[in-house]
C-alpha cells in the first residue's frame, strides 16, 4: 500500500482576486478602508500635502472663517487648520497604531498563555486582567498619565495598558479551544518547548480574531487620544492634535468661529468610524473563510 | 499480569487511575466531585505486540492513551515503559523518552496545524531533536517519510487543507514517524476516514509495523478492524478492563457478558443470518463515571448478575490461558 496518492488541484485566490471581493461584498468596509487610506497618507506625507506650516501663526488672519487661502479656515492664533488637521493625522496615527500594536502584541501573547498553561498561571494572570478591566478605558489611561506625566511617549504607554486586558480576553478565549485541538497534542508528544508551541502552533491560528480586535483598537486609541488631548493630558501644545485643537477652540470660539472644533471634530470621528467599518467588514470577510476550513 | 517469560513488556500499566476533578467557585476552588475515567486498568505489551482497546465512546480507552503518552498525568498508578514509571517522570527525563513514544490520532483535520506547510509539520521534530544536522538532509528526510507513507515527495510543499483526508491522515502518520518511534498510540487513527481509505490506511499501518518493528496501542471502536490488525484486545467498560484476550479466543469465544453484547451488537453483512439470528440487545444506558455503580460497574445491566456482583469488584482471572476475564460468574 505505498501507492502514491493522486495530486489535487491546488485553489490558490490572487491578492487582487480578494480584494476587489472584498470591495463588492463590502461597500462600507471599503469605504472605512477608503477613509483610513486617506488619514494614512496624509500622516505620511504631512510635509507635502500640508499647504501651511502646522504650527505657524499669522496674526493678520485669526479666526478667519474657510477660504481659498485657508480652506478649512484659521483658528484663533492664526495657524491654518487644514495643515493642523493633516499633521494631527500624524500625530493620532502614531499613538493610534504604536498603542494598539504594542498593547495588542503583550495581550496576544499574555492570553494565549494564559489558554496554555491553565491552572494557577490562568487564574492569576485573569484576575489580573479583571483588575485592570473594572476600569474604564479613559480612566485608566488618566491613572496612567497622572503618574508618569503628559507627552506623546507616556500617552502611548497610557492607552497601551489598557488595551492589554481586553485583547488577552479575547485571545484566550480562541487560544481554549485551540489548546484542546489535537495538533497541540501532537506537539507536546514530540517533546516541543512551551515557547515553540505557544509562537508556532497556537499563535498563528488565533491571528484571524487577533487583526480584527488590531483595527478596532487602532480607533480606539486615536479616540482616547483625542480625549486624553482634550483634557489636558495628552500631547501638549504646539504638537499638533486632533484633540488639543478641539480644546484650545471649541468652548471659546463655538458660536463665532465653530469651524475650529468642526473640522478636528468631524476628522476624528470620520477616522475612528473608517476603522471601526473596515474591522467589521474583515470580521464578515474572514469568517467564512474559517467556517470553509 | 505481565509479560510472560524473560522478555520485559514494552510497556506495562499497573493500576491506572485517572480522576478528573469537577470544582465549582471562582476565588474559592472546591472539588465537588470527579470523573473516573479510568478506574484502575492493569495490562501490558510486548514489544512488536499490537494491542487492541476497545469500548463505547466515553469508557475511558482515549484517556488511558493519553495517559501513556503523558499528556495526563494520572491520578493513580504506574506507566512502565521498558522498565521506567514514566508517569512520575520531569518533563525533562521525558524528552529522551518522547522520541520512541508517538501517536496517530483520530482526526486527520484538526490534528494537522492548518498553518504550516506538510514539510514543516514533518521536519518540526526532526529539528527539535536534531536528528537531521542541516536543512537539506532533514527535507530529503520528509520526502523520504512521505514516500514511505505513500505520498508524493511534492506534497511537502503543501498546506493541509490542500489535501484529503486519507492524504492527511498519512502526513499524521509521517509525523508519527520522523522521530523513529518504537511504540505509537494509535487514538482511533482510522475511524474518520471512509472505509476505501481505512483499509488503505489499515494496510499501511500494517506494513510500517513490519518494516520499523513498531509496537502498537490500537484504541478503536470498530471491532471488524481491531480483529484483523491486533494480536491481543482489551475490552473496556466506564472506566475499567472487564475482557483481556488473544484476539481470536476473544472474539470466537467471548466470555465477559459485556463484550458478548458488544460483539453480538455487530450486524453481520447478510440479511438472512441478519434476520434469523437472536440478538439480545444491552439494556439502559452506560451509568455516568461520575458516580459509578458499585461492585462490577456492569451488574445494573447484566443478565448475569446476581446479588453479590452489586458488591464485589471482579479482579480480572485468567480462565483460559491467556484469557482475563473480570467477572464471577463466567467459567
Amino acid at each position: 500500500m505505498t501507492a502514491v496518492t493522486d495530486d489535487l488541484p491546488v485553489r490558490r485566490r490572487s491578492w487582487l482576486a480578494a480584494s476587489l471581493r472584498f470591495a463588492r461584498r463590502q461597500p462600507l468596509g471599503t469605504f472605512g478602508l477608503v477613509i483610513v487610506v486617506i488619514a494614512a497618507i496624509a500622516g505620511l506625507s504631512a510635509e507635502w500635502i500640508a499647504p501651511y506650516s502646522p504650527t505657524a501663526n499669522d496674526f493678520a488672519a485669526m479666526t478667519e472663517p474657510p477660504s481659498a487661502a485657508h480652506w478649512l479656515g484659521t483658528d484663533q492664533f492664526g495657524r491654518d487648520l487644514l495643515s493642523r488637521i493633516v499633521y494631527g493625522a500624524r500625530t493620532a496615527l502614531i499613538i493610534g497604531f504604536v498603542s494598539a500594536f504594542v498593547g495588542g502584541f503583550l495581550g496576544l501573547v499574555l492570553g494565549v498563555a494564559s489558554a496554555y498553561f491553565g491552572g494557577w498561571i490562568d487564574d492569576v494572570l485573569q484576575r489580573v486582567m479583571d483588575i485592570l478591566m473594572a476600569f474604564p478605558l479613559i480612566i485608566m489611561a488618566l491613572a496612567v498619565v497622572a503618574i508618569f506625566g503628559t507627552g506623546v511617549q507616556n500617552v502611548i504607554a497610557a492607552i497601551t495598558v489598557p488595551l492589554v486586558p481586553r485583547c488577552a480576553r479575547v485571545v484566550r478565549s480562541s487560544a481554549l479551544s485551540i489548546r484542546e485541538v489535537p495538533y497541540i497534542d501532537a506537539a507536546r508528544t514530540s517533546g516541543f518547548s512551551h515557547a515553540r508551541i505557544i509562537l508556532r502552533h497556537m499563535v498563528p491560528n488565533v491571528v484571524a480574531p487577533f487583526l480584527i480586535m488590531l483595527t478596532a483598537f487602532v480607533g480606539q486609541a486615536i479616540l482616547a487620544e483625542a480625549s486624553l488631548s482634550y483634557l489636558g493630558l495628552g500631547v501638549q501644545e504646539p504638537t499638533p492634535a486632533w484633540g488639543l485643537m478641539l480644546q484650545g477652540g471649541a468652548e471659546e470660539y463655538a458660536s463665532t468661529a465653530p469651524w475650529i472644533a468642526i473640522f478636528p471634530g468631524l476628522a476624528i470621528a470620520l477616522t475612528v468610524f473608517g476603522f471601526s467599518l473596515f474591522g467589521d467588514a474583515l470580521r464578515d470577510a474572514i469568517d467564512p473563510k474559517m467556517r470553509e476550513r | 499480569m505481565s509479560g510472560t517469560g524473560a522478555d520485559r513488556p514494552l510497556l506495562e500499566v499497573r493500576g491506572l487511575h485517572m480522576h478528573f476533578p469537577i470544582s465549582e467557585g471562582i476565588l474559592m476552588r472546591r472539588q465537588i466531585g470527579e470523573v473516573k475515567a479510568v478506574d484502575g486498568i492493569d495490562f501490558a505489551l510486548r514489544r512488536g505486540e499490537t494491542l487492541g482497546l476497545v469500548g463505547e465512546s466515553g469508557c475511558g480507552k482515549t484517556t488511558t492513551g493519553r495517559c501513556i503518552l503523558q499528556l495526563e498525568r494520572p491520578t493513580a498508578g504506574a506507566i512502565l515503559y521498558d522498565g521506567v514509571d514514566i508517569s512520575t517522570l520531569s518533563r525533562r527525563d521525558m524528552l529522551a523518552l518522547r522520541r520512541r513514544i508517538q501517536v496517530i490520532f483520530q482526526d486527520p483535520y484538526s490534528s494537522l496545524n492548518p498553518r504550516m506547510k506538510v514539510g514543516d509539520i514533518i521536519g518540526e521534530p526532526i529539528m527539535v531533536h536534531g536528528l537531521a544536522p542541516d536543512a537539506t538532509r532533514r527535507a530529503a528526510r520528509v520526502r523520504e517519510l512521505l514516500s514511505v507513507c505513500g505520498l508524493n515527495p511534492s506534497f511537502a510543499d503543501r498546506y493541509p487543507h490542500e489535501m484529503s483526508g486519507g492524504q492527511r491522515q498519512r502526513v499524521g502518520i509521517a509525523r508519527a514517524l520522523a522521530l523513529e518511534p518504537e511504540f505509537i498510540v494509535c487514538d482511533e487513527a482510522v475511524s474518520a476516514l471512509d472505509v476505501s481509505i481505512q483499509a488503505q490506511v489499515i494496510n499501511l499501518l500494517e506494513d510500517l509495523r513490519e518494516r520499523f518493528g513498531l509496537t502498537y496501542l490500537f484504541i478503536a471502536h470498530d471491532l471488524s478492524v481491531v480483529r484483523h490488525l491486533c494480536q491481543r484486545v482489551a475490552v473496556m467498560y466506564l472506566g475499567r478492563i472487564v475482557e483481556l484476550a488473544d484476539c481470536d479466543a476473544l472474539f470466537d469465544d467471548p466470555l465477559h457478558p459485556y463484550t458478548r453484547a458488544l460483539l453480538g451488537a455487530v450486524p453481520i453483512p447478510d440479511p438472512t443470518i441478519e434476520a434469523g439470528r437472536a440478538f439480545q440487545p444491552v439494556l439502559g444506558e452506560v451509568p455516568s463515571p461520575i458516580n459509578p455503580p458499585s461492585g462490577c460497574v456492569f451488574h445494573p445491566r447484566c443478565a448475569l448478575a446476581v446479588e453479590s456482583c452489586s458488591r464485589v469488584r471482579p479482579e480480572l482471572r485468567e480462565l483460559r490461558p491467556g484469557h482475563w476475564v473480570a467477572c464471577s460468574e463466567v467459567n
